[in-house]
């Protein structure tokens, strides 16, 4: 009986299926669902980290005392991780090692759209690219016997399709791996210069015997067809076979690192032109030219975005299927925005009435404070940035003579990953910069994971909490405020307070996220009634002012010039009714 | 040799999209059907326009649907119907709750909804309009509309074949299989 599997969830019964007992990873779309569930099974080990480099760190750690371990990141995860990767290479493992790198053409919840298979290339280590789920679940058994047999971590790489598109799989009983022996060996793992030179020796030698493997592996195959010949891996085979059908012959690739040259003059011989079919850059169509064959590709198929059939056919066949023609003015945009009782609402309310403001943001949900109704955010680098380029922005503000405020924002959890040494850095060097840590207790734009602050770890079980605030002071920081972000009267004295001093100061927001698994924690702090109280306009007292928009609260509207509160969607924050200028907005009482 | 069929289901983040193309799936998978769905999370979730793709036939490529690829456009909400249209094959059918959820630029005054939207998908296509939103209330849980959708949707596309009742069954949590079954039977009464 098969099951329909995403390819996260293929990928996370790949692992326990080869019999890994130790995983780390840090949450991002579109990997996040891997670690996730890898808690489910029995035998493994799974843990969110810090950050990317952290989980990386972990894995390598595990694998050098004998276990088969897996890091599961997204593609801009894996440059904070790069600094472990490269010098794991030269050492190699003990027990096999998997870093599964999830890559998004499309940069569908991403700020980038980087092409991981560089990585591989760059740190010579063997990658593979899954087609779909039942490749999920095989290419990580192969991996592991790969990392082992080649002493290489192994690198396998999908895209945003692969990760969260479902199709059917069997499933296979686990392989018990038992621990290899550690044994003490500074020649292969200690990478002074002394020793590492030698290991960069072998590094080269393993790429020959790798080279070896990936020509005569069943993982890189030729489909026979038509004349026409297609190049393609990963989700981009299924994408082509959608518009060529058998009028093709498929050179389909599996292990794309390092490429398989011999298995391309076999492929060459046996079809009339070839086309590259490929996502981000033209990685596979530099080692057809390097090999000498001319071929089609990014001279005629987009550099960017996802090669779905639609792009395909346009580029190649010059062809669009024809579509329905209508009024399309009629369609208003539907941009994201913060949920009904987001705690980030009440503090961008008052954040966006600030002038002379710069805000560095990060990622997170609170990156839409960027969008109207707020316009609160100036730019948006990466996860950690908004403090230490925050930090740089007010320096060179500073020293221009102006007399703008920095404010970086970011949420808990990136606060954990990368967000403490930019604290550090402001902290240090003494700028003024205002440093907010939105703290809504989870990871909430990819999904609610937990994090070293929620005082939960992966198996949602009781784990030790780091206290955001007792940090801050920690590392010296004078002026520490923790305020409810639906106080927005709170939020601006501390707002003000913040102003009025030109030195460090560092404000913690603290509510739950409206849609995070609630823990009974959170029920102790916030109240039994979290989330269940509803307001109402009192139409009589509105008088139309639309003041209440501004909350940019999806429940609010106006109906015949009056506002409207939706109280099934509204969740109680009390943002609006603090807002609103004739106190028409009125908590719904018990029984109403 | 049967032709690979293709269901788009789209509407606002949060109105339960995946859960029904979940069911939708599975109920296809064991009917014996090659399957592939794919969907897209992350920041677009947060109210914002998302679609599930599913697809099913023999032999199944791509996971993703094209423009004027899908045979059938289950729209969650009315503007997003009409966001989506150019999806839908010529000779394919519409569902489309009429549920009217305001997006943001609309609320802030950036933008204005429509009235002429449902006249204009009328007017392209065969259309099956339903008030899902209002026969879930009637049934005693707002949030069945997208089983009430999709009991209308398996009705349209003849898969009437499959036990769906047992797969709404293995798919929610218990408390809410009951709602969940007469809101599928419902929707299939209503088309």
């Amino acid at each position: 009986m098969k099951v329909l599997l995403t390819g996260d969830e293929a990928l996370a019964r790949g692992a326990y299926e080869a019999g890994v007992t130790f995983a780390s990873a840090y949450p991002g779309t579109p990997s996040t669902e891997i670690l996730q569930n890898l808690t489910t099974y029995e035998g493994i080990f799974a843990e969110w980290a810090p950050n990317e480099k952290v989980a990386l760190e972990a894995v390598i750690g595990a694998s050098i005392a004998g276990a088969r371990a897996v890091a599961s990141m997204k593609h801009v995860g894996v440059n904070v991780a790069a600094d472990p990767l490269f010098t794991f290479a030269y050492t190699g493992v003990n027990g096999g090692m998997v870093l599964i790198s999830a890559d998004e053409p499309g940069q569908h919840s991403s700020q980038n759209e980087q092409d991981n298979r560089y990585y591989a290339q760059s740190a010579k280590i063997p990658m593979l690219e899954p087609s779909d789920s039942q490749e999920c679940i095989d290419m990580m058994k192969a991996a592991y016997e790969i990392s082992e047999k080649f002493d290489t971590p192994v690198m396998v790489r999908i895209t945003t399709r692969i990760a969260h598109s479902k199709s059917p799989v069997a499933l296979s009983d686990r392989i018990e791996v038992p621990f290899k022996e550690y044994q003490k060996d500074p020649a292969k793992y200690l990478m002074v210069p002394l020793m590492s030179v030698k290991r960069r020796v072998i590094l080269e030698e393993r790429l020959k015997s790798l080279k070896d493997f990936t020509e005569s592996t069943e993982l890189n195959y030729i489909e026979k067809g038509g004349k026409i010949g297609v190049i393609a891996s990963g989700m981009c085979v299924n994408f082509a076979k959608e518009i060529f059908g058998d009028t093709a012959t498929y050179l389909k690739l599996g292990a794309t690192y390092p490429l398989p040259d011999k298995l391309l003059d076999e492929f060459m011989s046996q079809v009339d032109k070839v086309y590259i079919i490929e996502e981000n850059d033209p990685y596979l169509e530099h080692w057809v030219q390097r090999c000498g064959y001319e071929c089609i590709g990014k001279d005629i198929i987009p550099p960017l975005g996802e090669m779905t059939p639609d792009v395909l056919r346009k580029a190649i066949f010059g062809q669009e299927l024809e579509g329905l023609a209508y009024d399309k003015s009629l369609v208003a945009p539907r941009p994201p925005v913060l949920c009904a009782g987001c705690p980030h609402r009440g503090f961008f309310y008052e954040l966006a009435k600030k002038k002379d403001t710069l805000v560095a943001g990060d990622i997170g949900c609170y990156t839409l404070g960027f969008a109207p109704p707020f316009n609160a955010m100036d730019y948006l680098i990466c996860m950690g940035a908004a403090f230490s380029a925050g930090h740089g922005s007010q320096i060179a503000l500073n020293a221009a003579g102006k007399d703008t405020r920095v404010v970086g924002v970011m949420g808990d959890s990136t606060f954990f990953h990368m967000g403490i040494p930019g604290l550090i850095e402001i902290l240090y060097n003494e700028s003024n910069t205002i440093c907010v840590i939105l703290d809504n207790r989870t990871t909430g734009m990819t999904g609610h994971q937990e994090h070293p602050g929620t005082g939960r770890n992966a198996y949602l079980k009781p784990a030790p909490e780091i206290d955001i605030e007792a940090v801050a002071r920690s590392l010296g920081a004078k002026n520490v405020a923790t305020v409810d972000p639906n106080d927005i009267k709170a939020v601006r004295e501390v707002l003000n307070d913040a102003y009025s001093k030109n030195e460090p100061y560092v404000i913690i927001t603290r509510w739950p996220c409206v849609l995070k698994p609630l823990s009974e924690g959170d029920y102790k702090e916030y109240g039994q009634d979290l989330f269940k109280k509803k307001y109402m306009v009192d139409t009589e007292d509105c008088i139309g002012c639309k003041a209440c928009i501004r909350a940019g609260c999806p429940p609010i509207s106006v109906m015949d010039k009056k506002a409207n509160i939706n109280t099934e969607m509204c969740m109680g924050c009390g943002v609006c009714a603090q807002i609103c200028p004739k106190t028409a907005i009125k908590l719904v009482e018990e029984g109403m | 040799m049967k032709a690979t069929k293709s269901i788009l289901l789209v509407g606002v983040g949060g109105q339960g999209t995946i859960l029904a193309s979940k069911i939708l799936s599975q109920g296809l998978l064991e009917a014996g059907y090659d399957v592939k769905m794919s969907e897209i999370h992350g920041m677009s979730q947060r109210g914002g326009a998302v679609s599930t793709h599913v697809r099913y036939g023999d032999k199944v490529y791509s996971p993703v649907i094209e423009r004027a690829g899908a045979d059938i456009l289950v729209s969650f909400e009315q503007m997003e119907a009409l966001r989506w249209l150019e999806y839908l094959k010529p000779t394919g059918k519409a569902v489309v709750n009429s549920l009217v959820w305001s997006p943001m630029p609309v609320l802030i005054g950036q933008a204005v909804y429509s009235d002429k939207i449902l006249e204009e998908i009328q007017g392209k296509i065969d259309t099956v309009v339903l008030d899902a939103y209002g026969e879930a209330v009637k049934l005693g849980n707002p949030r069945a509309l997208n089983i009430l959708l999709l009991g209308a949707t398996v009705k349209l596309m003849g898969l009437m074949d499959i036990d769906w009742m047992s797969i709404i069954a293995a798919n929610v949590r218990p408390a809410f299989v009951e709602i969940n079954q007469k809101a599928f039977a419902r929707g299939m009464s209503l088309v």
